[in-house]
């Protein structure tokens, strides 16, 4: 597996994370690199793996028979894809899919969770990193489902 | 303000008379949106700074407020508070324009629906310009961030323009535009064509996907991670929705843009357009008169007070 340490501490989702659980964190992730079009997590699919995306865009879709792939968010480099690894049943939720050729980093869901296990300080460090992008993301949708460009004013 | 009187229809005189302006050009943007151009039934071009809108009149209809989309546009003073950066070259930003005058308008009532019908050849009553436009020539210098939602797009429109016509007076410039669908985006082929220059940053995103969209999806704040450009040295000028030039306006100030480089184009119920009949106030402002835009340092305080 190759070491990734330096590249996680680039990531920005991972930015001031204490560098002992930075190492602790290199040693669950691998590189990946996918072409465009290429999915990195399927609907359905066991949920086991965290991206960090170095590089590209991610789109996150769900296939709606007789409309197609919906794309429902785009991720871009700095960001991360994939939290279903974190809770039971660890099953994939939406398609993420490359827009364009994606480098990520990959980290195994379940040696993230046996590390959190055996040390909690790593695991609440970790999580609340991850808690910021996601509270951003359950902001900016709850910002769309507003409408703010579907209601003007009448006149 | 430019509140010069003026002869009207039937010859009478006055700041409240709409002057018949003749349809030009009547092209459909999207489902619901129409960009018309309009040219003086008699007398000058109406000459408005990028920022500025008209009262348009639909004959036996009403009258709205319209931003200014396009046109001749005036080296006119430059609104807003100071900006740092240093004198344009070449002249003032303001010089220049192109076309006739330009109005991008959504049909969601009866007057604006009334409007959007009219056909190359038809007569509708224009009043203005009024309002503080975009403080762009304060703005030379700078970085500049474009940040537009929906329809906001329109009055920002002539800011890029002006921008490009003079761009080595300015720093690094992204431009964002942010939609409901992909079928909502204005000014399709336009942005196409920013997003092609190498010298300037245009990232659009819609708030709902469909299949086949290959663009950004998501709100509009989201892109400003992307943008190159220093947040110290920035000016930002943002149109759209309240909730969003909100939103975007406190993201820009959280990353380091100074409150007062932050203009936003405010909307309220426009009705005299000359600071009289006070609809359109918001606190202390009268926005016909001393806006619609604003800077933010000044209207953070009256965006937080609701119901104002």
């Amino acid at each position: 597996m190759t070491p990734v340490e330096t590249p996680l501490a680039e990531a920005g989702v991972f930015a001031g994370i204490r560098p002992d659980h930075l190492a602790l964190l290199a040693g669950c992730a691998r590189h990946a690199v996918f072409p465009a079009g290429a999915l990195l997590l399927r609907e359905g699919d066991p949920a086991d793996t965290l991206y960090l995306v170095r590089q590209g865009t991610v789109a996150i879709e769900m296939f709606v028979p007789a409309r197609g792939s919906v794309p429902l968010e785009t991720v871009g480099a700095g960001s991360v894809v994939g939290w279903s690894w974190m809770f039971a049943p660890y099953r994939v939720h939406f398609d993420a899919r490359a827009r364009s050729l994606v480098r990520a980093d990959a980290l195994d869901g379940a040696c993230l969770r046996g590390r959190f296990a055996q040390d909690p300080a790593l695991g609440y460090d970790v999580l609340s990193h991850l808690a910021q992008v996601l509270i951003e993301r359950l902001q900016a949708t709850r910002m769309r489902l507003l409408d703010v460009y579907g209601n003007p004013d009448r006149g | 303000m430019s509140t010069e009187t003026r002869t009207g229809a039937d010859g009478a005189v006055g700041a409240m008379t709409p002057r018949p302006f003749r349809v030009t050009s009547h092209r459909q943007e999207t489902r619901d949106t129409w960009t018309l151009e309009l040219e003086p039934v008699r007398g000058a071009p109406l000459v408005a700074r990028p920022g500025q809108f008209t009262m348009v009149y639909a004959f036996g209809v009403g009258e709205v407020p319209l931003s200014v989309s396009g046109g001749p546009v005036s080296g006119g003073p430059v609104s807003g508070g100071p900006v740092s950066g240093g004198p344009v070259s070449g002249g003032p930003v303001g010089e220049g324009g192109d076309g006739q005058l330009m109005h991008t308008v959504r049909a969601v009532g009866a007057v604006t629906e009334a409007i959007c019908a009219a056909r190359p050849g038809d007569v509708l009553g224009v009043r203005g310009p009024f309002g503080q436009g975009w403080p762009l020539r304060a703005a030379a210098g700078s970085d500049v961030v474009v940040v537009a939602g929906g329809l906001g797009l329109a009055p920002l429109r002539p800011v890029v323009r002006q921008i490009l016509r003079r761009r080595a007076d300015f720093g690094a410039v992204a431009v964002l535009a942010g939609s409901r669908t992909p079928d909502d985006i204005l000014f399709r082929r336009e942005l196409a064509g920013w997003q092609d220059r190498a010298d300037l940053q245009t990232l659009v995103s819609v708030d709902g996907g469909q299949p086949g969209w290959r663009g950004r999806v998501g709100v509009v704040t989201a892109l400003l991670p992307e943008v190159h450009v220093d947040p110290a040295r920035a000016v930002a000028f943002i149109c759209g929705p309240e909730v969003m030039m909100r939103l975007t306006a406190r993201a820009l100030v959280d990353v380091g843009v100074p409150a007062d480089h932050v203009h936003l184009s405010m909307e309220r119920n426009m009705h005299c357009g000359l600071g009289h009949c006070g609809r359109c106030q918001l606190g202390p402002l009268i926005l016909c008169q001393d806006g619609p835009v604003r800077g933010y340092d000044r209207l953070a305080p009256l965006m937080a007070v609701r119901e104002l």
